[in-house]
Parts: structure tokens; C-alpha cells; sequence
């Protein structure tokens, strides 16, 4: 579904991204895992098009996408929750909501307040709410749901993790699950093992810019502790 | 008319104010709110807004004729929405990513092009409006005679607003809007096309701009002057009524437009600036984000990353050294123009490296440096023609002026940042300059002063020159030496990291206050020598232009330079000369001088060379 | 020997509880967590403590000293040092002149006009960037270094005021999980000789029941629990509210 190769990517004169090269398969969840500052929501980054990579490709359902803009790719189904959050916070959740409507999409589900509603009942409960005024982990579900109004085919997730109590961390896996229940493909960034562990089908352990290894979470975690 | 005590006005004529006060805060209102949209989603204070008013105005004047009045107005809105688009797409697209100052210099050479493309095509005399056909007639209010097309503006004011609420809060284009205004790139990440947001927004800002020029013409004629003085207007509202606030900038119009009309009316019209500026202080002082507006939120993506400010090796203290004795021989070869054009560049050097000292290190982007220079200028003049001190005595006590401007205009200035900053100190110096361009009687109005001529040992050319060789070289040695010191320091590290500096007990504040007044006793040492360099002092030494020729000089050399300034202000001055000589339109050519510097050199030119060969 | 005392704090803003009634000391040489769930209050109560919120009721008091009514800057001049969550640290300097420049407050030396700042306290400066492992980096600009060291510079920063009371806002958040590890064991082996006292706040439990001596919970503006970390580990409620039942 969602396929990197070769990606180099860079802040001015710093070289941030080396060769990088991974996928994430239809329907399932993978995971890229790396300590802060490895180049992960770069990577992250370069997908939806917020950085421009310096050479490689990259490929959303065989469709070559690194030169489009951000709202393009968007727009082509493939939805990007930053690491944090985001959210409009001068507008209410249903005008956070209407921000990411997208028209509906072939083979993506159709997501509708009233549905989002029903995955996270918080935010139901708070619809005219300005996001200034909702706790971190309302916030988080905030712009999960938000990205989910543009029904993409494929999520990016930036740490969803960080910052949360331990229990809505649990709830943010179950959420995850429920999401890769309903057909889509997932492609998360991490540095927490535990959450991760919840999560994935597959894993990519990425170090100062560069790939290390992937394979199922077990395979890696050797590897990802030694970073 | 005298001036009347406001208890002996009568009660229709305090409505008859009143009601003229309403009447003018609506076109103030159409400026400012198309000033603090724009700024919301793009980002950018188009110093430009106030010659988009002013082509509003001017179309309006030669549209009215073929079309009528009431064609005309929304023609000329239109006109100019469709130059503004165009603008947008063409060129500040381009520098969305660039430094903020780099983007207010480019808006502000579009004030430069706008001007003159206006002087040439409906050249230099004021122009009439018609009346408003249908309205050109007066009502009976209180006994008192009011013109029906005033009584039209007061309701066109409110009208728009209440359309702009709809539009922002009601309609999707509107719900992106706010969005963008908070954070564009994750409104563009969601899928929303920013280009296209970006272009209709700027778009409405100049059509509000151009609507409140247009509306203005049965009621004052369309002049050169205007833009200034409307974009200056409009940066006092939106700084009091908060930037980015819709209901701000009405509230803060109609504030200001009934001082004006309070002012006027009581025969006290010279004293408007004053009050006007009153007011804002003590708004600022109770709400220093602006009646409705708040604290502005942490600008996104990636800071621009300097490095540490190295002290000057010895090889390069060195060629610095045989650089001021190279120009300490320069007399001997030539005595005439080039030791004039000389003079010259080493005053702006001056001004520009006094500029720089808090622009760089300090962070504070001041665009209205030259109301310091101005002061020691006039200082100098007023000492020496009206103090009678001898010119060494009033060259020395000058820049003192300078430094009670900027003790007290500072004061105001470090309590804010960023553009809140620019707007501020641009009031500020153009509230000096029309000080000092109204004031007949002291400062000489708008022909200023003469005859401010040094002592017979300095009348030379050669004397003089070796007198600003010695006290620029000193003064700049001086400011750079400071840059190293602790102090130096310190108003780097409040630059860096206003939250750090404070943990660890740093005043950035003070230090920045104090910074301010430090610069402003440069460039008002800088001001006295230029006067005395002419023998003759203008209310342009400190007008706006000279503020902005500080800041190009400045980005020229590249702000994070310690050399950088001194080198941006020989180029510029040179240029200057040159262009001016030669060419009748030199302010647009300026202008479009500094549009290719900035889209071509975004890091200044000392900053190109050095990225270009540090590999 | 009690260092910082906190008695019945209390803040509301806009009629929402945010703290309430909420009573602690940190002793000298002790590592003391705060947790709890996002808007439990936490933030709220570090900003009372640094002088950035004034609190409604209650007091705060630093070696018998009330900080309340004070700013950051007085604060810190009687001993408080600080490290943030997002590392402040001033991008343009290297790290040696970040260190300077707190020396350089301490001594009171920032209005110098004639000093030259990078010849001010430099062996002293070195010094302090020895103890948190940082002095071969001295002379690298702040704003290349990996994150996990700008951390270590911000440490070296508070210590040059010599302080007794160390507030930390998230120290470890960001890092990797070595990283965290290394930099609470520094930050624990810095209280512990230097008598320091040191409260932070911080999300990852592994850390916390690492590092932390006692442990304080908050929920809803509220204290809930406090104790040893295996007790607080061990209270239902604490579980109930903020660590969860472990599975998923």
C-alpha cells in the first residue's frame, strides 16, 4: 500500500534521512521504531509531503507521490496525525472535524461525526467544545478522529503514545485495532516498546537517519533495545 | 478656529463629533481588518495595505467620471482585490517561507513601486472625488446641518463587520480560514489547498483596503501621502484593538477615529498624535496583546539556527584596522564628491550597525530606526539655531534627544515581539515625523531647518570628513565591542531563549530597554553628523523610507554578520546616490531592487557568500 | 531537613478546579515524582511553584522562605533551579557560553560593558559541565547537540547557582529509554551529594518507579496518593485512574 525506498532527506546542511526504505502492507500495522531524533517523524514528514525529500521514492498504491504538496496526498487518502496533536485549538471539535471532510472514498470506510462519535464517546459528549479547552488525551482523540473525517486509506501516526496516562494509552491501542479492523493501513512511529507491542505486524528499527532492521516486533526488540 | 474648553461645546456639536468620528471609523475599520486577516493566514503585515487604500482611492477618483460614483466604489474594491491577488501569487508566495523580516521589507518595497506607479499615472497634485450622488445633500441633526453620505458610512462600517462574522464564522471558507490562521501546514496536511486559501484571503484583505479608500473620496481627496499615513493609522488600530481580532480592529477604529474627531473639533488638531498616542500606551500598558486580542501564539516550523558569535580573530581585527587607515588616507588622493559620498556611507554605516546592535543580537526588529536619527538631527539643528550652543557643544548634547525618544518609545517596544514590534515602532516613528513636519513654528514644518553648519576648523571637507571617520569608526568599534561583553550577551541569550534567560535570572526586559536606548544614541550621533554634513535638516531624515533604507542595509550585509551592516550600508548608499541621480521613478526602482535582493538572496548577501564558499 | 513545603494549594481558572488542597514537602537529597493524568493539575502546581501562576489559597514555602508573589528571576537568585520540558537552551551560544551566562547572573555580572563574556568563569563553567559529562562538548554550539545532551547542558546550567531545590518538568520526555535512564541516575547522583532536593514531573512509569524516593499522585486537582513508589504502585485507586490494569 504505502511504499519508501531509497529516501534521503535533510534540514538545510543536516542530513537527517540515509537510504531509508520500508513498507506498510494493506490493512496492517507497522511499526518504525527509533529513540527521538532518529528521523522517524521525518520520515513521517516526507510521506505527506510537510518535507521535501532530497532523492527517493515514494509510493501510495503503486502512485509515485514525493513531488505532490501536502494537501494532494491528502487528498489521494492518506491521512497524517502529528506527534503533537495539532489540534485548531480556537475551534470547537465539530470545526476541527469539519477541517479534515474529505468526500468519501473508494475502498476506505466512510466516517462520519455520528460514527467517530461511536469509536471515541468523549468527544461526543463535548462537540461544541473549543480545543483549548480539552485535556491532552481528548486531544489526542481529537485528531485521530479528525484525520479519520477525510476517510484515508492509510493512517501516519507520530507517536500517538507520548505524553498519555498509561490507561488512555491502552485505549489508544484498542483504538488502533479497531481501525486496522475496519480495512486500514497503519504506519505508526514509536520509541515506547510497550505500546508498540500492542500494536504491530511489523517492525522497523531506524537509527541516526538509517534503517537497522525489521521484521515482527520479537525479531527487532533485540535490536531496538541496544539503541 | 481657537481652541474651546470641552465643557463649553454644546451639546449638538459633541454629537455632530461624535457622529463624524463614526463616520471615519468606518473606512479606518475596512483597513484594518483586511490588515489583520491577511497577517492571520498568511502570516505576513503587508506594510503595502495603506497604498492598496490608496489605489482604491485614486481608481475610484478616475473611475467615477465614465461610470458614476456608485459604479466606481465597488469597481475600484474589485480592481484592487484582483492586484492584490495577483501580487499574492506572484510574488509573496514566494516568501511564505522566508524570514518575517524579510517579508515585511519585500511588502514594504511594494509601498515603494505602488507610490510611484500612482505618481505616474495621476501625477503629483491632490485630486477631488465627486460627491455621492443621492447623498450628496444634509440632514438636520440637533439643529446642526450633517452631510447624508457621512450618515451612509456610519452604517457601512458595522455592515461589514457583521458580513465578515458571517463569513468567518459560518460559512466552510471561513472555518478554514480560522484554521489556517492557527496553523497552516496541519490545515494543509488534513488536505486543504493552501495556495488557492491564501490568494482569495489576501485577496479580501486588499479589497477591504481598496473599499475603504474608495468609499473615503467625497469626503477628502486622494493624495500621495495617504498610504503612510492610513497604514500607519491602521497599525495604532490593530495594535489596540489586537492583530488578528475582527471585533478588535472595530473596536479600536471607532476609538481612535472619535479622538481624532474629539481632538479636531475642540481645535486642539496638532495635538491628535499626542493623545492618539497616549491612548495606545495605556492600552498596551492594561493589555499589551490589544483590547481583544491575545498573547500571540509560538510561531511553527524550524527557527532559523545561528552560530555562536565568534570574537574577531586577530587577522580580521587586523584588516579592519587597515581598512579605517585606508580610509584615513583616502584625502590625500581625492578631496572632492568622493569624500562627500564617503561621509555619507560612514553616517548610515553608523546608523545601520546601531540598527543592527538590537535587530541581530537583540531580536527586536525595529522599523522605525530612523525617528533616532531624525532626533539627533534635529537636535543638532535646534541647539545650535535656536539654543545658540557652539556646533561642537550641539553635535555632543544632540543624540541626548535620541536617547529621551527611545527611553520612551522603548519602553513600549520591549514589551512586545515580532511583527506586534514592527508595527509599534513604525507608529512611533511616523507619530515623530509628523511631529517635527506639523511643528511650523519650532522644527520649520515640512521645510525644516537650515544653516546648521560646523565651526569654521570643521567647514572643510577634508575636516569633517576626518571628524565623522573618527567618531563613526570609534562608535562602531564601540557597539561591537559591547556585542562581546556580558552584556552583549545577555541580550542574545533573551533573544535565544526568553524562557531560559529568565530561569536564569537574566532581566531581558531591561536589558532590552536599555539596548534600545543605547542603539538610539548611535543613530542619534549618527543624525547629528548628517546635519551638520548638509547644513540643512528635513522632516525625511526621519521619515519612514529612511527607517526602511536602516533595515536594508542591514538584511544586505545579513543580520547575523557582525560586518554584515557596515557593508549593507555602503552598497545602499552608493546605489542611492547613483539611482537617484539619474532616474525620475528612483523610489521604485529602489523598490524593485530590494524585491530581487530578497526573493534572489533571502540570507542577506554576506550570508550567500558565506553559505556559496563554505564548503 | 525539609526544603520546600507546599501547604492546601489552590488554583481555579474560569470557574474549573484545576488544583486543590494540595499539600507536599520535598526533603534535601530527594528525588520526589509527581504523576497523574493529563490535567490532573500537575503543570498547574509546577507553575505555582516557579512563580509563573499565582495560586489562589494555600502556601509555598523554600527553607522556611514564602516564593509566593515572586518572579521567576527572584525565585531562582534564592536557589530554585529549573530544566524544562522542552530543553531551553540559547541555540546561538556554545555550550560553555550557556553555562557562562548563568555563572554570569550568579556573580552578577550581566550589565558588564567591558568584560569580554567567553574569557568570564570559563574553568568554572568547565567545571560544572564535568559533572553532568558534557566537557569534551564545551566548545560545540548548543544548537547541534543531540538531545539527550542538551539535557545534560540544562542540568550544568541549574547547578550554576548552586541550588537546593531543583524543579525538573518532564525531564526524560522524548528521550530513549537508555537515555532516561542515564540522565535520572546523573540527576540522582547530583542530589544525593550535593544535598539537592529535586521534584519532577514525568509520564514514563519505568522512570519514575526507577528513580523517584517517593511518588505523588494527582487526579483532578487533587492529591490522591503519596508514598513509596512500590505503595503507590500497589493503591487501587491510583491504578484505577492513572496506571491502568496492565492489560489491554
Amino acid at each position: 500500500m504505502l511504499e519508501v525506498s531509497g529516501l534521503d532527506a535533510a534540514y538545510g546542511r543536516a542530513r537527517i534521512l540515509f537510504d531509508v526504505s520500508f513498507e506498510a502492507h494493506a490493512g496492517q500495522v507497522a511499526v518504525l521504531l527509533g529513540r527521538n531524533g532518529a528521523g522517524k517523524s521525518t520520515t513521517l514528514k516526507c510521506i505527506i509531503g510537510l518535507v521535501r525529500p532530497r532523492s527517493g521514492e515514494i509510493r501510495f498504491d503503486g502512485r509515485p507521490i514525493q513531488h505532490l504538496q501536502p494537501y494532494q496526498i491528502a487528498r489521494l487518502g492518506v491521512g497524517y496525525v502529528p506527534e503533537d496533536r495539532r489540534i485548531f485549538t480556537d475551534l470547537t471539535v465539530m470545526e476541527n472535524l469539519e477541517i479534515g471532510r474529505q468526500p468519501p472514498r473508494e475502498g476506505a470506510p466512510r466516517w462520519t461525526p455520528a460514527k467517530l462519535f461511536e469509536l471515541f464517546p468523549n468527544l461526543g459528549r463535548m462537540q461544541d467544545r473549543l480545543g483549548a479547552r480539552m485535556s491532552g488525551g481528548e486531544q489526542q482523540m481529537l485528531t485521530i478522529a479528525r484525520t479519520l473525517m477525510g476517510n484515508p486509506r492509510a493512517i501516519l501516526l507520530d507517536e500517538p503514545s507520548e505524553g498519555l496516562a498509561p490507561v488512555i494509552v491502552e485505549q489508544m491501542a484498542r483504538t488502533i485495532r479497531e481501525l486496522k479492523a475496519q480495512g486500514l493501513t497503519v504506519l505508526l512511529c514509536e520509541q515506547n516498546l510497550h505500546f508498540a507491542r500492542l500494536v504491530a505486524d511489523r517492525a522497523y528499527v531506524i537509527e541516526k537517519g538509517q534503517l537497522r532492521r525489521s521484521g515482527t516486533l520479537d525479531e527487532v526488540r533485540e535490536e531496538y533495545q541496544q539503541v | 478656529m481657537g481652541s474651546v474648553p470641552f465643557f463649553f461645546m454644546s451639546a449638538s456639536s459633541i454629537l455632530i463629533q461624535f457622529l463624524n468620528g463614526l463616520a471615519s471609523a468606518s473606512s479606518l475599520f475596512l483597513v484594518a481588518a483586511g490588515l489583520s486577516l491577511i497577517f492571520g493566514v498568511t502570516r505576513i503585515v503587508n506594510f503595502a495595505h495603506g497604498s492598496l487604500f490608496m489605489l482604491g482611492m485614486y481608481l475610484a477618483v478616475a473611475l467615477a467620471p465614465m461610470l458614476g460614483f456608485w459604479w466606481s466604489v465597488p469597481l475600484a474594491a474589485l480592481a484592487v482585490a484582483a492586484f492584490g491577488a495577483l501580487v499574492e501569487a506572484t510574488l509573496l508566495r514566494r516568501l511564505y517561507a522566508a524570514p518575517e523580516l524579510l517579508q515585511l521589507l519585500a511588502t514594504f518595497a511594494l509601498v515603494l513601486v505602488i507610490k510611484d506607479f500612482t505618481l505616474w499615472a495621476w501625477g503629483p497634485e491632490d485630486l477631488l472625488g465627486p460627491r455621492a450622488p443621492g447623498m450628496d445633500g444634509a440632514v438636520r441633526i440637533a439643529g446642526l446641518r450633517y452631510p447624508e453620505y457621512d450618515l451612509f458610512l456610519i452604517g457601512f462600517g458595522p455592515l461589514v463587520l457583521g458580513a465578515l462574522w458571517f463569513l468567518l464564522r459560518r460559512t466552510r471558507w471561513g472555518t478554514l480560514v480560522r484554521a489556517a490562521t492557527q496553523d497552516r501546514e496541519m490545515a494543509g496536511a488534513l488536505g486543504v489547498n493552501q495556495r488557492w486559501l491564501f490568494t482569495s484571503v489576501f485577496a479580501l484583505g486588499a479589497l477591504l483596503a481598496g473599499l475603504g479608500g474608495a468609499v473615503q473620496i467625497p469626503r477628502e481627496p486622494a493624495t500621495l501621502f495617504i498610504d503612510l499615513q492610513i497604514i500607519s493609522d491602521a497599525f495604532v488600530v490593530v495594535v489596540v484593538g489586537g492583530l488578528g481580532s475582527i471585533p478588535g480592529a472595530f473596536l479600536a477604529a471607532l476609538l481612535i477615529a472619535e479622538i481624532k474627531s474629539f481632538c479636531i473639533g475642540l481645535g486642539y488638531s496638532k495635538i491628535t498624535l499626542v493623545v492618539e498616542f497616549i491612548v495606545m500606551a495605556v492600552v498596551l500598558v492594561i493589555r499589551p496583546w490589544g483590547l481583544l486580542g491575545r498573547m500571540p501564539a509560538q510561531s511553527r516550523g524550524p527557527g532559523t539556527v545561528e552560530l555562536p558569535l565568534a570574537f574577531p580573530t586577530r587577522k580580521a581585527l587586523a584588516a579592519l584596522g587597515g581598512m579605517a587607515m585606508m580610509l584615513a588616507l583616502v584625502p590625500l588622493l581625492s578631496a572632492g564628491y568622493t569624500l562627500v559620498l564617503l561621509t555619507d556611507i560612514l553616517v548610515f554605516a553608523l546608523f545601520a550597525v546601531s540598527l543592527h546592535f538590537i535587530m541581530g543580537p537583540g531580536g527586536l526588529h525595529s522599523f522605525g530606526h530612523a525617528a533616532y536619527f531624525g532626533l539627533g538631527a534635529y537636535g543638532a539643528g535646534l541647539l545650535l539655531l535656536k539654543g545658540g550652543l557652539p556646533m561642537e557643544l550641539a553635535l555632543a548634547l544632540a543624540p541626548l534627544l535620541a536617547v529621551c525618544g527611545a527611553l520612551v518609545f522603548g519602553w513600549f517596544c520591549v514589551r512586545l515581539s515580532g511583527v506586534y514590534l514592527a508595527m509599534l515602532t513604525l507608529a512611533f516613528a511616523q507619530i515623530t515625523w509628523s511631529v517635527m513636519f506639523q511643528w511650523d513654528a519650532f522644527t520649520g514644518g515640512s521645510n525644516g531647518l537650515i544653516g546648521i553648519w560646523p565651526s569654521s576648523w570643521l567647514s572643510s571637507k577634508t575636516a569633517y570628513y576626518y571628524l565623522t571617520l573618527a567618531t563613526c569608526v570609534g562608535a562602531i568599534a564601540l557597539l561591537w565591542r559591547v556585542l562581546h561583553a556580558p552584556f552583549g550577551y545577555a541580550l542574545r541569550a533573551g533573544r535565544d531563549s526568553p524562557l531560559r534567560a529568565d530561569a536564569i535570572g537574566i532581566d531581558v526586559r531591561a536589558q532590552q530597554w536599555a539596548a534600545f536606548v543605547f542603539a538610539g544614541l548611535f543613530a542619534g550621533l549618527a543624525g547629528a553628523l548628517f546635519a551638520f554634513s548638509k547644513g540643512s535638516i528635513s522632516p525625511e531624515a526621519l521619515a519612514v523610507p529612511r527607517s526602511v533604507d536602516g533595515l536594508v542595509m542591514v538584511l544586505l550585509g545579513g543580520i547575523q554578520t557582525l560586518t554584515g551592516p557596515v557593508w549593507g550600508a555602503a552598497l545602499l548608499t552608493w546605489l542611492q546616490d547613483a539611482v537617484s541621480r539619474g532616474i525620475d521613478y528612483w523610489r521604485a526602482v529602489m523598490g524593485a531592487i530590494v524585491l530581487v535582493l530578497v526573493l534572489v538572496f533571502p540570507q542577506g548577501v554576506t550570508g550567500f557568500l558565506r553559505e556559496r564558499f563554505a564548503r | 531537613m525539609t526544603v520546600l513545603a507546599i501547604r492546601n494549594l489552590a488554583k481555579a481558572y474560569g470557574g474549573v478546579q484545576a488544583v486543590r488542597d494540595v499539600s507536599f514537602v520535598v526533603a534535601a537529597g530527594e528525588l520526589l515524582a509527581m504523576i497523574g493524568p493529563n490535567g490532573a493539575g500537575k503543570t498547574t502546581c509546577f507553575n505555582m511553584l516557579n512563580g509563573q501562576v499565582t495560586p489562589d489559597a494555600g502556601s509555598v514555602e523554600f527553607e522556611g522562605r514564602s516564593l509566593l508573589g515572586l518572579t521567576p528571576r527572584q525565585i531562582w537568585r534564592l536557589g530554585v533551579g529549573r530544566t524544562f520540558q522542552i530543553t531551553a537552551t540559547f541555540g546561538s551560544m556554545t555550550v560553555r557560553e550557556n553555562v557562562q551566562m548563568a555563572l554570569l547572573s550568579h556573580h552578577r555580572r550581566l550589565w558588564s560593558l567591558t568584560a569580554l563574556a567567553t574569557r568570564s568563569y570559563a574553568d568554572d563553567a568547565d567545571a560544572l559541565l564535568a559533572r553532568v559529562g558534557m566537557r569534551e562538548q564545551a566548545d560545540r554550539p548548543c544548537a547541534v547537540l543531540a538531545y539527550g545532551d542538551l539535557k545534560r547542558v540544562e542540568l550544568a546550567v541549574a547547578l550554576a547557582n548552586r541550588p537546593r531545590l531543583l524543579l525538573m518538568d518532564e525531564p526524560t520526555a522524548g528521550m530513549a529509554p537508555r537515555e532516561r535512564n542515564e540522565l535520572m541516575q546523573l540527576a540522582a547522583e547530583l542530589a544525593r551529594s550535593g544535598g539537592i532536593a529535586v521534584l519532577f514531573t514525568e509520564h514514563d512509569m519505568d522512570v519514575v518507579f526507577t528513580h523517584a524516593d517517593r511518588v505523588i499522585v494527582l487526579s483532578g486537582g487533587e492529591l490522591i496518593a503519596a508514598g513509596r513508589p512500590d505503595a503507590v504502585r500497589a493503591d487501587a485507586r491510583v491504578r484505577e485512574v492513572y496506571l491502568g490494569t496492565g492489560d489491554a
